[in-house]
This record gives C-alpha cells, structure tokens and sequence, in this order.
C-alpha cells in the first residue's frame, strides 16, 4: 500500500500510541513490547508513527548518519566534512522471523569477494535501521541467539561486526519494537527486562469499537488520499506536540521526592536491578514533555508504572495474578488510592 | 461447504482480490481444487500462477545473489526473487502446512506491502490435523473444504461488471455494524477477517449488479468469511437448542427486513449468526478449536529443524556445499580449497582478473544444533486414579512445569481415561497454556493405559522428528482395566499395556515412571521395567521429589 494509514485515525489501544509516543519523543526509554493478539493493529501503529515523524537529514553513507552530530556517525563520515545531505523519512524496518544473523548484522558481500575479489561490508537490518525503528513481529518465536544481539545493538547504538575477517562497527540507534503472541510461546525473562516499555494489547471487545476500526480501516482502503487528507490536521498536531516535546524533553524537572516514590515502587514489586526505574523515570519525564508539564508528578508515575514494570517482575510461573493487576495494588500502596 | 459456496467464494476472490486476499483449501487436492484455481485463473487474465512449494529456498523467495550465474559470468548476477517476480499474480502453496514459520513470514510481509495490484494467496493444506501457518491462514479471507466436492465445482462467472461497480457500492452502517457483532460472537480474535467479511459483502452486492449491500449480502459474507474462524459457539445457541425458540419481537424476524420497520443494528447481528450456524456441521467447532490450538503450538514446523545444521549451535567444521538459505559461507576453507586450482583456471581464461573460484570451491559451515527437551507428562486420569491421588499428581506436574520454563524445556500433556488416550496439550513452551489444561485436566472413567503409552510414543516421535529430545513422564497406579481394542477387561489390559511399554523400550524413549497406587509397588513396578524406566512410587514421594527427580532424568537426557 503506498499510502500509510495516520497515526491519529488508529481507533483504541491508547496504551500502545502512547507508549509509541514516548519513544519517539525519547528515544533512550530503549524499546517497546507489545504482547497480545493478532490482527491488532500494532504493526500499523509502529509503521504510522514513522510516517507521522518529520523526516530527517542524513548522509549518503548507507547508515544515513545525522550529519548534525558527528558522535553518533560511522567512520567514513566523521572522515569527511563536506557531506552530500538528502532527506529521508525515519525507516522503519520489518525483521522476518527466518532471518539469519548475517542478514541483520550485516556479512562480507559476496559479490564484491568474488567478481573483484575485495572484502568489503554488506550492510545488514541494523545499519538499514540506523536512527529509526526495528520492528520484530513474533519476536517470541525468534531464536534466542538473534534477540540476545539484538538487545545488545539496541541498548549500545552501535553494531560491531567481528566474522569473516571483517571487522566493522557502525552506528546502529534503533529503537527495537518486538510483538507478539504469548499464547505462542514466551520470551526469556531475562530479555524481556531489557525492553523499556511493554503493553499488552488486546482485541476489543466491544461491538462499537469493532464498527469504528472496520469503518475506519474500510474507509481508508477505498479512498487513502482522501481519508488521510481528513486526517491530515490531527497528523500535524500529533507531530507539533512530538517535536515540542523533544525540544523541552531535558528542561523537565523529575523531583527527588518523586524519584524516591519511584525506587519505592521499585522495591515495593521487587523488580531486579535498576533498568525498571531509570525506565520509569525516562518514561514519566517524556510523559511530562509530552503534557507540556514542567515537572514530573505522582499522576506521571502512577501512569507509567504499568508499562514501565510490568515485564519486570519476578514472576512464579504458576501464579495467575495478571502482572498489571500486582502493580496497580503496589500503586496504591506507594501513591496512595 | 456446499459446492455452490465454494463458487461463490471463488467468484468473490474474482471479483475484489486485493481485499480479500485469497483462499485456503484444506484436504487432499483433486479435480475439484483444480477447476476452482482454472476458474480464478480464467476471470483474472493476465495473471500468472505461480507454485511455491513448502521446501522453497528463503533466498529464492526474497531474492538474492545467485552464486553461480555470478561466477560463471565474472560479474554480479541477482535473483529477484519469486516473491517480487510474482507481484500481482497468484501464490499458489502447495502443502502450506509444511512450510516454516519463518518463510510464512515473509511471504505475509509481502502480501502486506503489495501495490494495489495485490497478491494472490492460495494456501494448500494436506488435510489431517495439521494447518497452514497461521500467518498466512489470516490472510486470506476463505476456507474451503474440499472433501465432498466433485470436479465442477466452479461455474464460468463473468466478474467484469462487478469489477467495475465495485468502487461505489454503499455498505451500510447497519449492516456493518451487524458483521462486527457477529464476529465477536463467534469468537473471532482478529480484525482482520471482520474487515475482509465487509469486502465479501461488497464484493456480494458487486456480483448481483446492486449499488447497496443487503442484508443477504452480509449472510453470504458472514458464512463464508466469519463462519470458517468461529473460535467458539455463538452464545445462544445453547440456550435455543435447550428451549423452543425465543417469542417473536413485535415483528418477527423474517418479515422486519422487507416490512415498514427496518431491522436493528442487533437483529442484523442475530440474523447473520443464524447463517453462519446453519453452515457450520454439528462437531464442527470443536474440531476447528482443536486445530488451531495445535497449530498455534508448533512454530517453525520441520523447515526450521531440518535445516539447523546449518544455521546455528555449535560449529562443527566445514563441508561443500552452496552458500545459500542461511548455510554460512566458510571463506578461508573456500579459498584454501580454491587455491591449488589457481594456475589451471588462470591459463583457461586468462582474460579474468582477480581470483578463479568456482561452484565446487564452495565450503560451508556447520553447526552442531541444540536440542531442546520436551517433557511428555502421560497423567492417568482414571477413577481410580482420580478419586486417590489426582490432586498430589496435578501438584507434582505444576512443579514440573515451573522447572520447564526455567530450563526453556517444552512441555506435553496427554490425559488417559475412559476409552482412550487424548493429546490435550501437543508440545508448546507456553506456561500459560499448559497450566490451563492441566486445571482443565477431566478425570472419571477407565484405565486404558495401553491407549495412554502408545499415544506417548506417537508423540515422542513427533518430537524427534522435530529435532527434540522427548522424555515421557508417566503418573498411573498401573491398574489398567481397558484394553487395546478400547474393551474392559483387567488381565488382557495389562498383557497390552506391557507390550505397548515394550514398544516404548524399543524406541529408546526416556522414560519416568511415577507410581500413584497406595498399596506397594504394584503393576507399575513391571511396566516401568519393561519401559527401561525410572521407577518412582508416590507414596514415598512428595511433588517436590518428584520435581527433582525428573528434573535429573532431564539433565541426563540433554
């Protein structure tokens, strides 16, 4: 489909937009997981949202490297100073779930080693991904060893590649957006810890819901121009308050007071490690950019804490109380009902 | 399905491919398969069909650099890839089943960002318990059936007309409304098919030369799109099997829709679920229940294992072999091969520069693949069993199950009562799902144990196949009373339950043999020798010790 579906016409899950919004206003909250049914929208979200991005300018390299900030750029780049600059919209790249680690670490071209018999670079999935959003369908079902790197890439920003005689690093700052189908199979716990975020997206329910998505979505199919025309006013919006919100994004105050409530939370639902509160506070900080608020309050806590922690939990298996329902009580244990 | 549905289906599919995707065929292919496919054929012209089976390459469908056209020529030749070749024509699966998770994927993924000229999805599907990946099954709007069907089930429909109506056909709120309410009803988990029911429905009215969709329409669309994915029962259908049909509202339902009042957004509903009860055979969810939780339990069916030599674990040295569908490419072993024939090919064309490696050079890696455990729990769910020690065995398998996850070990459930053996749980790694059936675990009836260990060796088998390492852990009290043959009869029972435990010594299947009986070691003891396998008595043992013990059996299994 050339036309993609706006953001701002997605009928529900407001759990999953908002946490797409946050990653965009910052990007170090590190990832999203959004576990639920099929046919829920969430690839259409993650591909909206791109699309509702302003574009941004990049170099000729094949990492389309921020020729604003010679930091995050590969080596060829940081090399030259006159760069050829173009303008591209965010990628959003699909991972397949058959996909193999030289397709997204990138391996030795082969067509290069055997017609001129050079070694050189073919760059894979990250380097396509570079400044933009990964986005893993299944990611349950995806072997173990390819989520374990991909984490890696995802929270380092770089993608070094030792094999084949090569030995490469390139800037790989993708923001990893992984769904799937817990009925299927689940994650390691231990990797689902190193996603920032994570939603549990859910089939609506009820009978008028259904109507506005299918009305929507059928709309859309009939007429793209025209519906997104409608759309357009709102798109603008969205895209004025993301922008805004990155420029305030580190004018936000998160109070000590706050940052206690926090770790109180933290250690009321005994989540391990720290990665759960700089999280939370990440996450309530853009949350606040996002309201125009200045400061980050309890109310900022108390939303984010589901999405925030929920994946963190020590979890006995065989426990049936749902992650959400234990934070929502240590919520109003710490915050208060 | 009735043969003038699967017509119908067809002529839908002619009439708006690119919404509604396509169609799976489930059962063994024949004439009846095939003129459908002609049918499609003849009313989309220009179109080309394309096979795609189950084996195909991961490289040959997205394309990539075709190694030995590249080094024959000198110079860098690409493969489109069949994916991207067949943009706007038809995908026919053939045996979709059979194809990788991985590979579904990517064909999905295609489908998705198809330009308007669509994709054409026909699955194909072997018949027998097993589905297409559920990816793709989405993806396409209808099922059809093809057991009953004869050779002409198509019918030549000209869909031109209906083609070009088709961008101002008007579909009703209402009317709508009523297929959203039906698929919820129906269980229906997904959106999608919700959407691709209001394109049947339109692509209906089309087909009748009607600029509006009728509440037929939406009957047709709700049986053929809905009606196939019912997950459960429509809610009422209890209630109206139990008592005489409801009393008429003030004005019945069969004459509101030509009548003054127009029917409800409600009464739409009702009347689209009464057309998809009354194509849905009696049984038949069940079955369908059935077969999509088994699918959904297996990803990346045989394709993934069969090839992991290849892909992944631990290197175990180089072979010849092409760099192609993830075989890695063992660079220095290719050149070292390559080299002593250096002087030769250089004299044979010396035109060329750089290195003359040819096809034959070719060395790939190889890897020693991981094996995952799969802990098959056999659970006696007898009355014998279930009056004494079903609560201390369900407490025993929770244990087990919490170590599974920890370990990422699979697990299956096989329950054994009545008259025979019943997979209730194929191999997944979900905790969720295990946890379910084994709360749901039925219990009552007779021992057939035979029934229970040869459903365990059928499993384990599958398992194996699978690239896994199955170990059965089984929880009777050995008093086996069914036979082989689903007839009482104690004495008979045990002879075929200990030939069956034989059968399972020679398939060389770990085994674990936990014994509920109260009163010392009874019939089990025997079995578990004849099994080759551990042996366990409860009476000594808590759910803890058991935990342990299977989880050492684990270790030396793995």
């Amino acid at each position: 489909m050339s036309a993609r579906y706006p953001f701002s016409a997605i009928a529900g899950q407001e759990e999953l937009k908002q946490a797409l919004l946050l990653t965009a206003v910052d990007p170090l909250i590190g990832g999203l997981l959004a576990f639920g049914d099929r046919g829920t929208g969430k690839s259409t979200a993650v591909r909206a949202l791109a699309a509702l991005l302003p574009e941004i300018r990049a170099t000729s390299c094949p990492y389309h490297c921020d020729p604003d900030s010679p930091a995050a750029q590969c080596p060829v780049c940081r090399a030259t100073t006159t760069h050829k600059i173009r303008k591209i919209p965010i990628p959003v790249v699909d991972l397949p779930l058959g996909a193999t680690e030289d397709r997204v670490l990138g391996a030795l071209n082969l067509e290069r080693a055997l017609s001129h018999g050079e070694k050189h670079f073919e760059p894979g999935l990250l380097a396509q991904a570079n400044r933009g959003y990964l986005y893993v369908d299944e990611v349950n079902l995806l072997e173990d060893h390819i989520v374990d790197l991909l984490l890696d890439v995802a929270a380092s920003g770089e993608n070094v590649v030792e094999r084949e005689g090569l030995s490469i690093r390139h800037p790989a700052r993708i923001v990893l957006v992984g769904s799937g189908n817990p009925e299927e199979g689940e994650l390691r716990p231990q990797l689902l810890d190193r996603f920032g975020l994570s939603v549990e997206v859910r089939t609506p329910s009820q009978v008028a819901d259904w109507v506005e998505i299918v009305k929507r979505r059928d709309a859309f199919e009939r007429d793209p121009e025209g519906f997104s025309a409608q759309w357009e006013k709102a798109e603008d919006q969205t895209r004025r308050r993301i922008l805004k919100a990155r420029r305030a994004l580190h004018a936000v105050v998160v109070p000590d007071a706050i940052l206690a409530r926090a770790a109180e939370l933290c250690i009321n639902l005994k989540t391990d490690g720290l990665r759960g509160q700089l999280t939370l506070m990440r996450a309530a900080r853009a949350r606040a950019a996002f309201a125009g608020d200045r400061q980050v309050t309890e109310a900022h806590l108390r939303e984010l804490a589901a999405p925030a922690l929920r994946h963190r939990l020590r979890r006995n298996p065989l426990d049936e109380t749902g992650s959400t329902a234990r934070i929502s009580r240590a919520v109003a244990e710490v915050l208060g009902a | 399905m009735a043969e003038g549905d699967a017509a119908l289906a067809m002529a839908l599919l002619a009439v708006d491919p690119a919404r509604l995707g396509g169609v799976t065929f489930r059962g063994r292919g024949g004439p009846a398969r095939d003129s459908l496919i002609e049918f499609l054929g003849k009313a989309l012209p220009g179109q080309r069909l394309f096979r795609l089976p189950p084996h195909i390459g991961e490289d040959r469908l997205s394309g990539s650099l075709d190694v030995a056209a590249t080094l024959r020529s000198g110079r860098p030749v690409h493969d489109r890839g069949l994916l991207a070749e067949a943009a706007g024509g038809l995908l026919l699966l053939t045996s979709a089943e059979r194809l990788s998770s991985g590979k579904a994927a990517l064909i999905a993924a295609a489908i998705d960002t198809a330009t308007d000229s669509g994709l054409l999805l026909i699955c194909d599907e072997g018949g027998d318990d097993e589905n297409a990946p559920p990816a793709l099954a989405e993806r396409t709007a209808f099922r059809i059936d093809l057991d009953g069907l004869d050779g002409d089930a198509a019918v030549a429909i000209d869909v031109a007309p209906a083609r070009a109506l088709l961008a101002h056909v008007i579909l009703p709120d209402d009317i709508l409304e009523g297929l959203c309410r039906t698929a919820l009803a129906l269980g229906v988990g997904s959106l999608r098919p919700a959407l691709m029911a209001a394109a049947a429905a339109r692509a209906s009215a089309a087909l009748d030369q009607r600029p509006l969709v009728t509440l037929e329409d939406a009957q047709t669309a709700a049986r053929l799109v809905l009606g196939p994915r019912a997950r459960h029962a429509p809610a009422t259908e209890e209630a109206e099997a139990n008592e005489p049909p409801p009393p008429p509202p003030p004005s019945s339902s069969d004459d509101s829709s030509d009548t003054d009042r127009p029917p409800t957004d409600q009464e739409i509903g009702e009347m689209l679920l009464a057309a998809v009860r009354a194509s849905l055979p009696p049984g038949l969810l069940a079955a369908l229940e059935a077969g999509l939780r088994q699918q959904a339990a297996k990803p990346g069916a045989g394709g993934l294992a069969a090839k992991a030599g290849l892909k992944r674990g631990r290197p175990l040295g180089t072979r010849p072999g092409q760099p192609r569908n993830g075989a890695r490419l063992a660079l220095i072993d290719t050149l070292r091969a390559a080299a002593p024939w250096q002087p030769v090919r250089r004299r044979a064309r010396p035109e060329r520069e750089g290195l003359h490696i040819a096809g034959t050079d070719f060395r790939i890696r190889r890897f020693k693949p991981r094996h995952e455990t799969t802990a098959i729990f056999v659970v006696d769910a007898s009355r014998s069993a279930a009056m004494r020690r079903m609560a201390e065995a369900k407490g025993a398998v929770e244990l087990l199950l919490a170590d599974c996850y920890v370990r990422r070990d699979r697990t299956a459930l096989i329950a054994f009562r009545g008259s025979g053996a019943e997979l209730l749980l194929p191999p997944t790694r979900s905790l969720q799902r295990a946890r379910k059936s084994l709360a749901d675990l039925p219990g009552g009836g007779g021992t057939p144990l035979c029934a229970g260990i040869e459903q365990a060796i059928a499993v384990a088998d599958q398992v194996r196949r699978a690239g896994g390492i199955p170990l059965a852990v089984f929880l009777t009290d050995g008093k086996a009373n069914i036979t082989r043959a689903g007839t009482p009869g104690r004495a008979e029972a045990l002879a075929d339950a200990e030939a069956a435990a034989r059968a399972l010594r020679i398939t060389g299947l770990r085994a674990l043999m936990i014994d509920l009986a109260e009163s010392g070691p009874g019939p089990c003891r025997r079995l578990a020798e004849a099994m080759g396998a551990s042996y366990l008595p409860l009476p000594y043992a808590d759910a803890a010790r058991i935990s342990q013990s299977v989880a050492a059996a684990m270790k030396s299994g793995a």
